[in-house]
């Protein structure tokens, strides 16, 4: 019997287990040990809640609740400084929390400084747009939807923007799978004529796009090209090597044009410029 | 308006049934001044766009999800493929972003050897860019003068890792190895040769009447457009900015290195290749100063930190212990702390973030790569309206754009 592996979560996972390996967490620090961060915080605290907020290499991270994000995002660009909005993505928590969180980073290249704003929303959930206020909130969240899944409300235009628009699932999630299901082919097979007449009927064709190279109506075989509708069948394949004209030069008006490469008559650089 | 479904999908550039007589030209996605993979749907008045819609995805591969299923010394040489026309500048990236996350430093002379690659890599890349814009633009010859320099800039790699394209030279903690022979003495003979070259670019372009015909006022990105767009590198410089990471934040050496930062307030693409120029001879400036610090500096090529980076292959050799701990680290992995971090480098074509979510286990719990052309395509959408199909060709030039690290 397999071992029972949870569909919850199919990225690849570590072999090798130590019982007693105690996982050290990146160092954090208080938002007070710096006094920009700590202005910001203090500001930002008197429009919305803030959930929590520490700084973690060099940046500030604030927790707020997903119906802030708009408010917040607004305050820090209009009245904190905070002019470039750097990247927005999501993470994926389906397994362990139920939901998504969604990361905002924030550049103020007045004072260098980062912040980092974190909201959490459940699976069911949707977040709000911030595409008024950063254009680059268009494409970004097309890419979270197309990723994740994650509906954006008041977006102008969700809709995929790396797949095709046809395509189905979301590829960054935990669950996605990490390659295709190889038995799929039998699938019809085993229903319409029973497993024991594989070996007769075969492996369904689930490639639309694979053509069989005997084909010869439909299907170009480079290097060994016939007229069309020529039969052909395995073991019975005319050969039909490519040969090209220029070999031993092309002439033109009687004089050669062009020349077979010659390794002896080549110059060679004595030494790299 | 079309219906549709999944037997009959939505078609773009279908609107025959519409009254004007706007005409929607598919541009790419196998177009050569598309720069790779970048379908653009212009909506043509006459000759004017009236709207763009860059559609991207065609070279997707999933780099992102890549990276969450590998350890994190595996996915290293995976970087090299985003901005495959500077590959070490994404190493780096992401090697720092890593040393971050285990708080661990790279010593002094991995440090300087790193500088030179990225800052070689500045140059190819610039070289590229130049190359092909001039090319797309409709100058011929500098191609040929360019990709000659950058021959020798990728000799120069070649003789470092072996590699001339994907490099993955630099390694999360240091650099594998240690310059060759003669390499610094190379490096010099080839900052002379560039340097007396790229006059020679600037006398064929900067004071062309039709270069600047075709590029002045061409492309023209306000500061509040860049800003809202997240521009960043020579397009938001070329806007006047004066923003570069490794001036403004710095990190690594940069901080001790004596540089300009070329700015222009022009806006459009004329400005941007100034910019470009220039960066140029600050690049090897950089150069220069970095070959007296790599004499002098101390031999040592990896940091030393016994529980993320295996031992120097002597001591693997010779100790038990270290070679226990090679062992460890191949097999299973470095296992980082429990923690966020997201580490911004100035790459040649802006700001290349790394965004790594550890959960304590080998994999990263999630990557993501802050690719700057992935927004220097999407600013197409409101950069194009208003221009002429012959300025779209300038205008993705001059953003200066990489496939590889947009779609990922």
């Amino acid at each position: 019997m397999r071992i029972y592996t949870p569909k919850d979560d199919v990225q690849k996972k570590s072999y090798y287990k130590d019982r007693f390996f105690v996982k050290p967490p990146v160092p954090r620090k208080e938002v007070a040990s710096d006094e920009v961060f700590l202005d910001d915080v203090q500001s930002v605290k008197t429009i919305i809640t803030i959930l929590e907020s520490y700084i973690e290499v060099e940046h500030l991270v604030i927790i707020i609740n997903p119906e802030d994000n708009f408010k917040v995002i607004s305050y820090l660009n209009k009245n904190r400084d905070y002019d470039f909005l750097v990247e927005l993505t999501a993470v994926d928590y389906v397994a362990k929390r139920g939901g998504f969180e969604i990361v905002y980073e924030l550049l103020s290249t007045s004072k260098r400084k980062r912040i980092r704003v974190k909201t959490f929303i459940k699976v069911s959930e949707t977040i709000q747009s911030i595409e008024a206020l950063f254009r680059m909130a268009d494409w970004s969240e097309r890419e979270m939807f197309d990723m994740y899944g994650v509906k954006v409300i008041n977006h102008p235009n969700l809709r995929r923007i790396l797949l095709p628009h046809d395509w189905s699932g979301h590829p960054l999630l935990k669950t996605y799978p990490l390659h295709g299901d190889e038995s799929a082919s039998w699938y019809e097979v085993d229903k319409i004529f029973g497993k024991e007449s594989r070996e007769t009927v075969g492996p369904e064709l689930r490639d639309s796009a694979c053509v069989d190279r005997y084909d010869t109506d439909r299907f170009a075989r480079l290097g060994h090209e016939v007229s069309k509708g020529t039969p052909i069948s395995e073991g019975n394949e005319p050969d039909t090597p490519i040969r090209y004209q220029e070999e031993g030069g092309v002439k033109l008006f009687g004089a050669k044009l062009v020349t077979p490469f010659d390794e002896i008559e080549t110059t060679h650089l004595k030494q790299r410029k | 308006m079309q219906q549709t479904n999944r037997l009959t999908p939505f078609f773009e550039n279908i609107n025959f049934e519409r009254e004007d007589n706007t005409m929607v030209v598919n541009f790419g996605p196998q177009h050569p001044s598309a720069h790779g993979q970048l379908r653009l749907m212009l909506e043509l008045q006459g000759e004017e766009v009236v709207k763009a819609n860059p559609d991207i995805g065609y070279l997707h591969r999933g780099i992102e999800k890549m990276g969450e299923n590998m350890t994190y010394n595996e996915f290293l040489p995976t970087t090299d493929r985003m901005d495959y026309i500077a590959s070490s500048s994404n190493n780096y990236g992401y090697a720092l972003a890593v040393e971050k996350l285990l708080g661990i430093e790279a010593p002094r002379r991995a440090e300087v050897i790193r500088t030179m690659l990225i800052e070689l890599n500045r140059i190819i890349s610039h070289l590229f860019w130049l190359a092909t814009h001039a090319l797309d633009v409709g100058a011929m010859s500098i191609f040929l003068y360019a990709f000659r320099e950058r021959e020798y800039a990728m000799d120069l790699m070649e003789d470092y890792c072996g590699a001339r394209l994907t490099h993955s030279a630099i390694r999360i903690g240091g650099v594998p190895l240690d310059l060759p022979k003669n390499w610094t003495e190379d490096l010099e003979k080839f900052i002379t040769t560039l340097e007396s070259q790229i006059p020679i670019y600037e006398g064929l372009l900067t004071k062309n009447r039709i270069w600047k015909m075709r590029l002045e006022d061409v492309g023209v990105i306000p500061q509040e457009m860049a800003k809202s767009w997240g521009v960043t590198g020579v397009a938001l410089r070329g806007s006047g900015v004066k923003w570069d990471l490794r001036k403004e934040m710095p990190y690594g050496l940069y901080g001790e290195l004596d540089f300009d930062i070329p700015i222009s307030d022009k806006c459009d693409s004329y400005g941007r290749y100034k910019c470009y120029m220039q960066e140029m001879y600050e690049s090897s400036k950089i150069l220069k100063q970095l070959i007296p610090m790599y004499k002098e500096s101390d031999t040592q090529l990896m940091a030393h930190s016994p529980e993320y980076i295996s031992a120097s292959k002597e001591d693997i050799m010779t100790q038990n212990y270290s070679l226990m701990q090679h062992f460890v680290l191949v097999t299973q992995g470095m296992r980082p702390p429990v923690g966020e971090v997201y580490v911004a480098t100035e790459s040649p074509k802006g700001e290349l973030g790394f965004y790594i979510v550890s959960d304590g286990t080998p994999y990263a719990y999630k990557l993501k790569c802050r690719a700057p052309s992935f927004f220097h395509t999407g600013i197409l959408n409101d950069l194009l309206p208003g221009h002429q199909l012959a300025d779209v060709v300038t205008i993705i030039g001059s953003l200066n754009i990489v496939f590889g690290e947009i779609d990922r």
